[in-house]
């Protein structure tokens, strides 16, 4: 294991190492998470092909609880944060065909089934927009030709770019997707005026698309 | 379809985290339907989602969630819904509102030369569609929040640029804009504003009714 490397310090240790421990740490979370996202997509293939339920099971082994986080956060109580769970692992059971790992990791996409549920059924609004647009997407044989490919390498450092954001606009990244918070419930929980809560997410995404994009 | 002016980033983000309500989702996703470099850019704000949900800590299930769960994955799905295939000039996402073709919206006259129709939707914010005639101009307005129009057919010109079929111009409460319709052909648009706070005076009241509030 790369990690006993980590903790078996060599005896000589000195500050100047610091930085490049640092580095190590990150790389191997990187290569952490690139390890279950090719598990993940391995997974899909599996319920794809097979309909396999023990990789089902492993799939949601993995993101139930972490979609009964997101929907108590976005305020659902446990019983029903736990009925949303299940909802939107069937959903992507019964979709699993619609799955193209071209537009996107398997991550990115059960995050959007999870959001339309989090709209349709604690927002009691509607996710018909985002299923048409999905369903045009779908129509198209090609994921958009090469404008629609979302490489794996992009998604790949998407957790490593968003580490990179300065602190204020993390913090309203992180509310809006993780917390459910609106744009002027992040603003009143800053204590911030609505159009800074605007310009930051606005410096915030461009800065993110940037340096994704230029992995393209 | 030549599409000039795309959405904000901040609106990308919003829309993919689910911040949008239902009128803004709309002009947001018809937009999308006709703009691959949009659409691109949501799938990548969505894999922010997909990142942070990666990283949230986890709450525990309840104990038998796996066992339910597998127990429902037999029962049938309901059957999916196919993307409408009925030729029309009508976006797709605004298809369930107005059917597939522009010339069947049922436009009310509010105004010389301007027609509306307003669409019903589960949000406070109104959407509507307005046809302005060739050569009209919209009298001058700021907006009591933020407005978000998307041109379906026809342009118009205002300080920011000419605006044709696909062209979304997407303005928070600050800007205030006078466009004024290409002759030839009128300009039909789908708008959603956020409900105004507050209005600035006689002129902007008088105005209310003519931008649809
Ligand atoms: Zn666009």
């Amino acid at each position: 294991m790369q990690s006993a490397r980590l903790i078996e310090q060599p005896p000589g240790y000195a500050v100047s190492d610091l930085r490049s421990e640092q580095e190590q740490a990150r790389a191997l979370r990187e290569a952490e998470a690139a390890r279950l996202r090719a598990e993940h997509r391995a997974l899909v293939a599996r319920i794809a092909g097979a309909r396999d339920r023990a990789a089902f099971a492993a799939l949601f082994a993995h993101f139930g609880p972490r979609i009964k986080a997101l929907m108590i956060r976005a305020g659902a109580d446990h019983a029903q944060a736990d009925d949303l769970a299940q909802d939107v692992m069937l959903t992507v059971w019964r979709k699993i065909d619609l799955y193209h790992p071209a537009r996107g990791s398997v991550q990115g996409w059960i995050f959007t089934i999870a959001r339309n549920a989090r709209i349709d059924r604690l927002r009691r609004g509607s996710a018909r927009p985002y299923e048409d647009v999905e369903a045009l997407e779908l129509a198209s044989d090609t994921p958009d030709g090469e404008e629609g490919v979302l490489s794996s390498e992009i998604c790949e450092h998407v957790g490593a770019a968003i580490a990179t954001l300065p602190d204020d606009q993390r913090t309203i990244i992180e509310y809006a997707y993780a917390h459910d918070l609106s744009q002027t419930q992040i603003a009143r929980r800053l204590e911030l005026p609505l159009g800074t809560v605007k310009s930051r997410m606005r410096l915030a995404y461009g800065r993110l698309k940037d340096r994704l994009e230029e992995l393209r | 379809m030549n599409v000039l002016h795309h959405l904000d980033d901040a609106t990308i983000l919003r829309y993919a985290s689910g911040d949008l309500d239902e009128a803004f989702a709309v002009v947001v996703a018809s937009h999308l339907a006709m703009c691959p470099a949009c659409r691109r850019a949501v799938r990548l704000a969505e894999e922010l989602g997909g990142s942070l949900l990666e990283d949230t800590e986890e709450t525990a299930l309840a104990p038998r969630a796996l066992e339910q769960v597998l127990a429902r994955l037999d029962t049938p799905a309901p059957a999916p819904r196919l993307a409408e295939a009925e030729p029309g000039d009508v976006p797709q996402p605004l298809r369930r509102y107005i059917g597939p073709r522009l010339d069947d919206v049922p436009w009310k006259t509010v105004a010389p030369g301007i027609r509306r129709h307003r669409i019903r939707t589960g949000s406070a914010s109104p959407l509507y569609m307005l046809h302005i005639g060739p050569g009209k101009a919209v009298p001058e307005h700021g907006h009591g929040g933020a407005e978000m129009t998307l041109i379906l057919s026809g342009a118009y010109s205002d300080a920011l640029g000419r605006f044709g079929p696909g062209d979304i111009a997407d303005l928070d409460e600050h800007v205030e804009h006078q466009p004024r319709v290409e002759p030839g052909a009128p300009c039909i648009c789908l708008v959603a504003t956020e409900r105004p706070t507050r209005f600035k005076g006689l002129v902007s009241r008088l105005l209310q009714p003519l931008v649809g509030i």
